[in-house]
């Protein structure tokens, strides 16, 4: 969690780094991931998003494809922040995450770098862009949840 | 000469704009829709402030009055694009017009026929003859394109044949906006005994079409590109081939008799085609919006827009900062990218200043892989843009590497 008040250019920065340089922007090297497609109708973002979860840690997250600036830099913040959490963490990070896009309280102590994109509702158009990723891997955990009998 | 100034006068969205991010609105997207004036809204309004009844059934005034003046809009069509007024069937617009063309075509084409399309087409000009491929074991295949998205008569001879059963082929490109040799094409595709069918989506609203100069065998368009409602468009269609052509839809108001043994025995063209009841207030706007377009004049309107889009490619490659991928093309649309900016990215932030243009692959998802870029920016014209409309536009594409400002 930044310890510092997150300044607009700092925002800028982190997204435009995570955009350029992103982290987890690849296909899985190996097997045992389970993956699912990300597209719209609304939008040119299309990209498909991999999780390798063992013992109901999610061990790691992938994701490859095409994508607008809001979409790439969020999805790739997504896996940072999930990569060695447990799945039900994972979806509370989602939901808090999911909330702030909304613009409904959230609990910002489990978002880090995602706060930068607290102010993505200005641009009601990429708002699918910025959540995306988030909700295609909340699709992914809670069909495994439901396949293993779940909650 | 067009005077933009006093025809933006009666199209209210743009003598009182709203507010885009705190910015009067820059409408760059006429290739997607067109704004309305007042004489459209008020034939709009007309119908359920003054004339609300069916049409078909008229046993009263108000219902012959609206039978009569489906009628007056099929003549305004027909003078639009030079045909019969019994000529023009009514749909809800260009996607609408191509499925129900599909539909009945379906029943002449055997397996291994062939329908031809391009990769620049729009997808309801592709995705109705994937249908009807499936269902009947045609064939789809594309005609080459020249780098610029245009159809040379050499390229299509190399795919017609004998099997050709159906040509299917947009006038106006609505990504690079390139004009197709239309006539040509049709005189060719008849020499193989095929039928051709324009898409005149992007054509008709802007630069005269005749269809018996084009000889097509049939033409689509939407209202809502041509200044009309939306949920109005034409089928046209030769007298001879609607009068041959099956049935789509079926129900009232577009048969004779019927029998209980299930015989159907349908009204004549174009009544056959128009089930149910009518778009009515659509209509009556299309009537009101044709007649407006054509006194301003489609050759006008070509050479506005046209003016314009070489404005808007020489300040554009002035900045020298964006690629065109159309800077040649004689239409009203220009296709581009900043450098290093995802077009999606561009979109929002001319948002951000009020500017709407379209990013994204238009619909055309096939073309994107031909020109060979995942997604384009395009600014389309029409005859009430002006010159300051597009110096706002490149002021922020000058801008366009700040693109992250529009979230702050
Ligand atoms: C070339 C072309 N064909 C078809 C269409 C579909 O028109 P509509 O959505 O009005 O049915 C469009 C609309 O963008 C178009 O540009």
């Amino acid at each position: 969690m930044p310890t510092f008040e997150l300044t607009p250019s700092m925002m800028r920065e982190i997204i435009m780094d995570h955009y350029q340089n992103p982290r987890h922007k690849e296909k899985p090297s190996q097997d045992g991931y389970k993956t699912l497609h990300a597209s719209s109708t609304n939008c040119i973002d299309d990209f498909d998003l991999f999780v390798k979860e063992e013992n109901g840690v999610i061990k790691d997250a992938l994701w490859d494809g095409v994508a607008c600036t809001i979409s790439t830099a969020s999805t790739d913040i997504l896996c940072d922040l999930v990569i060695n959490e447990d799945s039900s963490k994972a979806l509370y990070i989602i939901d808090q995450y999911l909330k702030m896009i909304g613009e409904q309280p959230y609990d910002e102590s489990v978002l880090d770098e995602a706060l930068v994109f607290v102010n993505t509702s200005k641009q009601a158009a990429r708002i699918h862009c910025a959540t995306m990723g988030w909700t295609t891997l909340k699709e992914i955990i809670e069909q495994d949840e439901d396949h293993h009998g779940g909650h | 000469m067009i005077d933009e100034k006093l025809i933006r006068k009666e199209f209210p969205m743009l003598s009182n704009p709203p507010l885009m991010q705190g910015h009067p609105l820059v409408w760059l997207d006429n290739a997607s829709t067109t704004l309305k004036p007042q004489c459209v809204l008020d034939a709009v309004s007309s119908y359920y402030i003054s004339r609300t009844s069916n049409s078909h059934r008229g046993d009263y005034d108000l219902c012959y009055s609206m039978d009569v003046e489906t009628e007056l809009t099929r003549k305004a069509v027909s003078k639009l694009i030079n045909c019969s007024p019994n000529e023009v069937v009514f749909t809800s617009g260009t996607t609408d017009s191509l499925n129900r063309l599909a539909q009945s075509l379906q029943y002449s084409l055997k397996k291994g026929d062939e329908i031809i399309i391009s990769l620049s087409e729009h997808a309801s000009n592709v995705l109705p003859w994937f249908q009807i491929a499936k269902h009947t074991g045609a064939v789809i295949k594309y005609v080459e394109l020249q780098k610029d998205g245009l159809i040379t008569l050499e390229n299509l001879r190399k795919t017609l044949s004998k099997r050709t059963k159906i040509v299917s082929l947009a006038q106006v490109g609505n990504v690079l906006g390139q004009i197709q040799p239309i006539k040509e094409l049709v005189a060719e595709t008849h020499k193989f005994g095929a039928i051709f069918i324009v898409d005149g989506a992007q054509s008709v609203p802007h630069m005269p079409v005749d269809v018996k100069d084009l000889d097509c065998d049939f033409l689509c368009f939407s209202g809502h590109k041509i200044c009309g409602p939306t949920g109005i468009g034409v089928l046209y269609g030769k007298y001879k081939l609607l009068e041959d052509l099956e049935l789509n839809s079926v129900g009232g108001g577009m048969n004779d008799k019927f029998y209980l043994d299930g015989t159907i025995k349908p009204s004549k063209a174009p009544a056959k085609f128009e089930a149910g009841t009518q778009n009515l207030e659509g209509i009556l706007g299309l009537r009101a919006a044709i007649e407006f377009i054509m006194k301003i004049g489609l050759e006008n309107i070509a050479e506005h827009e046209h003016k314009l889009k070489k404005y808007a490619v020489e300040r554009i490659k002035e900045l020298g900062n964006s690629v065109i991928y159309n800077a040649d093309v004689k239409s009203g649309i220009v296709t581009f990218n900043i450098n290093d900016v995802f077009a999606q990215d561009a979109a929002t932030y001319l948002n951000s200043k009020g500017i709407a243009c379209r990013s994204g692959q238009h619909c055309a998802k096939l073309l994107n892989d031909f020109i060979g870029t995942p997604a384009t920016i395009r600014a389309s014209f029409y005859f009430y843009t002006t010159k300051e409309d597009i110096d706002k536009l490149v002021d922020a594409v000058s801008h366009g590497k700040e693109f992250l400002d529009a979230y702050f």
